[in-house]
């Protein structure tokens, strides 16, 4: 296992890159700690794809250093990175039997055949396919390939990282929290340093102690679950964590007030300096909510029943708004939304503008 | 009006839908929703007239339809792969089901025109498919459905292919489309949380089976079985062995308070809650005390998925806030009564939650 560095790492697919926009990953430096769960996350072409080849050894970076521990591994093969990868789609042996399937990491490593079986039971149990490990993986359900997939990734004990991009894509929702629940559970057993690519913030979030989002190449914020939800670093993560995301109104901002175009004013929860640029201020639906009055005018379009909340979908001054209302709070009758004034966000040019209260701290 | 009258599919003696009475009314949004094999696409093979049935009648405003080719009859069909011709242009592709029908000039000008405006796509009429982001390639598919004005539009899973952000924009756009159109709408899903933003309908399938439908909020709420209540929650809904003796029910080591019971025959039976109804805190003075041992914990940034074992019965909670526990640690978790759903031995609904009868 291995801490991993990425140094002054860029990547450019031209020959002769000259401008930013030319990099498909702009210049980043990062240190991922040993044995730390993380996911990737973006939308597709946010470069999260790019960095993952970049870190197994499938695509060499025009610029920069990928380190191992203290190892610099940026031309190695991925042979001798030392990695263990589950793709997409279950990449398995159809005429082998499930036990086959897993121990075939290990008995490529020359492993002797007690600490095989010892090691290919406890995985089986894990991944829950003790029953089947002497079946021919022919026939068996897609999930059930996926799992020996995964199985397969975490057998050995001595690999730098296991890789995953993507890994429950081809899932059924409900079999989706069992695999996501074990592989939590290998996570704690194992210790592995884990990287998960995903465009599903579901999964990131749930199963990563540190979600990096990507941005056009960029990682524009790498925090805990919680840091993305209260404190987007940038207007895209506000957008991207959540569902639906954070809501932006444009606005002026002046000490601990927020002065929108149509003159209202909302209280926000700490004091900001001047704030130059765009600005707009940032508040999920979650920590919006329908009042009678004191708020905002919102002309509602439309409540969506989730189930377990409403979804209120409308426009304040113009400009698209979303409220999630809890199961049983009534909305009629409510004809304007409020802010929870400590759950506001400030933002110049798309980034988050730090408050004087937390920049002091 | 669409009418399905005891449609059933058998190949090769396998049955893949058992005899199936359903109608759809005109202007109306169904979704169906179903874990893969449970026979969705195949109800909507059926629908479309790409299958022929094993036995039964499909009526289209009356008129009996079952044997006419599907070229024959006003439906369109979106996949979930982006189905598109990559060497024409995004309007050469939406007027291409027009042009089949050998439609004039200006009336295939006009309809493009309208469609790819619906679904915002006038920027990229001069584009090709492969030139789109997938969410685009998918609404070009989505206007080529549109265009000809079909009385029944079906679309098998088809956001399952796009990211997670697109996926919620076309979400909150298709009921707009649908609502524009005034046609059938008929939408597959794997996705309970899907089927909720859609509204409209659902029926809900198991195993080649319709095993309930009904207006959306209510087949969620009031789940005729415990089969039902499994597909239409996500994370699953739990389930819990209660029993009934001298007029009162007991879950664990805990009484309901007195309710509705009567209809409920003694001894044992099943109660089911959702995920969002377990509590790490007492919600009221007759909530229900449970000792579970801590699984695992997922963390959203707002809620937190707690996972506990109860017994041989495992749960998946959902609480507000961040929630830092360790696993293995012993947990106590509650649920409020009126959150209690309770099926007879053989899964039927007979006690629906009291919070679900009230709203």
């Amino acid at each position: 296992m291995a801490q991993i560095t990425l140094k002054n790492l860029a990547h450019s697919y031209l020959p002769n890159p000259q401008s930013e926009a030319d990099y498909a990953l702009k210049e980043m430096d990062h240190v991922w700690q040993d044995g730390g769960a993380y996911a990737l996350l973006g939308s597709s072409g946010c470069g999260k794809t790019t960095l993952l080849n970049i870190i197994s050894g499938l695509l060499t970076p025009s610029h920069g250093r990928v380190l191992f521990g203290d190892r610099d591994v940026t031309d190695a093969t991925t042979a001798e990175r030392n990695i263990a990868q589950v793709f997409q789609f279950p990449v398995v042996y159809d005429t082998m039997s499930v036990r086959d399937n897993l121990a075939f990491p290990l008995k490529n490593r020359g492993k002797d055949a007690a600490y095989i079986k010892a090691r290919v039971d406890q995985i089986a149990r894990m991944i829950g396919m003790e029953a089947w490990l002497d079946r021919k993986a022919q026939g068996l359900t897609a999930d059930a390939k996926q799992k020996i997939s995964l199985g397969r990734g975490m057998v050995r004990e001595d690999v730098n990282a296991i890789l995953f991009d993507e890994p429950l894509t081809v899932i059924d929702p409900h079999m989706k929290w069992e695999l996501r629940t074990q592989l939590k559970e290998l996570h704690r057993q194992f210790g592995h340093t884990m990287i998960y690519v995903t465009h599903d913030q579901t999964e990131a979030l749930t199963f990563a102690q540190k979600v990096v989002v990507m941005y056009e190449g960029r990682v524009v914020q790498m925090g805990t679950p919680e840091e993305l939800f209260e404190r987007p670093a940038h207007t895209f993560v506000g957008y991207f964590i959540g569902s639906p995301g954070m809501n932006f109104l444009e606005a002026d901002v002046q000490g601990d007030r927020a002065l929108l175009p149509g003159g209202e004013t909302v209280m926000l929860g700490a004091h900001y300096g001047p704030v130059a640029g765009r600005v707009q201020i940032g508040i999920r639906p979650e920590h919006a909510t329908l009042v009678a009055s004191g708020g905002l005018p919102l002309t509602i379009r439309r409540i969506e029943d989730v189930g377990r909340h409403r979804l209120v979908r409308g426009e304040v001054m113009g400009r698209p708004l979303n409220v999630v209302m809890p199961e049983g709070m009534p909305v009629e009758g409510l004809p304007q939304v409020a802010f929870a004034p400590q759950k506001i966000n400030v933002y110049a040019d798309d980034w988050r503008v730090v408050p004087q209260e937390e920049g002091a701290a | 009006m669409l009418e399905l009258q005891g449609i059933s599919r058998s190949v090769g003696g396998k049955v893949h839908i058992h005899p199936t009475n359903l109608t759809l009314q005109k202007g109306s949004m169904n979704v169906l929703l179903g874990p893969t094999l449970a026979g969705k696409t195949s109800l909507m093979r059926l629908m479309a007239g790409l299958d022929q049935p094993t036995t039964g009648r499909i009526l289209w405003d009356g008129s009996d339809v079952t044997g006419q080719r599907v070229q024959d009859r006003g439906v369109a069909m979106v996949y979930q792969q982006f189905i598109n011709y990559p060497g024409l242009t995004v309007y050469e592709n939406i007027a291409s089901p027009l042009r089949i029908l050998g439609r004039p000039r200006d009336e295939i000008d006009r309809k493009v025109r309208e469609t790819a405006d619906m679904l915002h796509l006038t920027p990229m009429l001069g584009r090709k498919p492969l030139e789109l982001s997938g969410g685009q390639q998918q609404r070009c598919a989505l206007a080529r459905a549109l265009v000809k004005g079909a009385g029944l539009v079906l679309l098998d899973e088809p956001l399952a292919n796009l990211d997670y952000k697109l996926r919620e924009e076309l979400r909150v756009e298709i009921p707009r489309i649908f609502e524009a159109s005034g046609a059938i709408f008929v939408y597959a899903t794997t996705e309970p949380e899907e089927a909720l933003l859609l509204g409209g309908n659902t029926a809900t399938l198991w195993q080649g089976r319709i095993t309930q439908f009904g207006p959306t909020p209510i087949v969620y709420r009031q789940p005729v079985d415990a089969t039902t209540a499994r597909v239409f929650s996500d994370p699953p809904m739990n389930f819990v062995a209660a029993r009934k003796q001298d007029g009162a029910v007991t879950l664990g080591d805990s009484q309901l308070p007195a309710g509705s019971f009567s209809d409920l025959p003694d001894g044992a039976c099943l109660a089911g809650f959702r995920a969002n109804h377990l509590s790490l805190t007492r919600p009221g003075p007759a909530a229900v005390e449970f000792t579970c041992t801590l699984a695992a914990t997922e963390i959203t940034g707002s809620e937190t998925f707690v996972h506990v074992e109860h017994g041989a019965d495992r749960w998946v909670g959902l609480v507000e806030g961040v929630h830092l526990l360790t696993p293995g640690q012993p947990l106590s978790v509650w649920l409020d009564p009126a959150h209690v759903y309770l099926f007879d031995a053989s899964e039927r609904l007979v006690v629906p939650a009291a919070y679900a009868l009230a709203g």
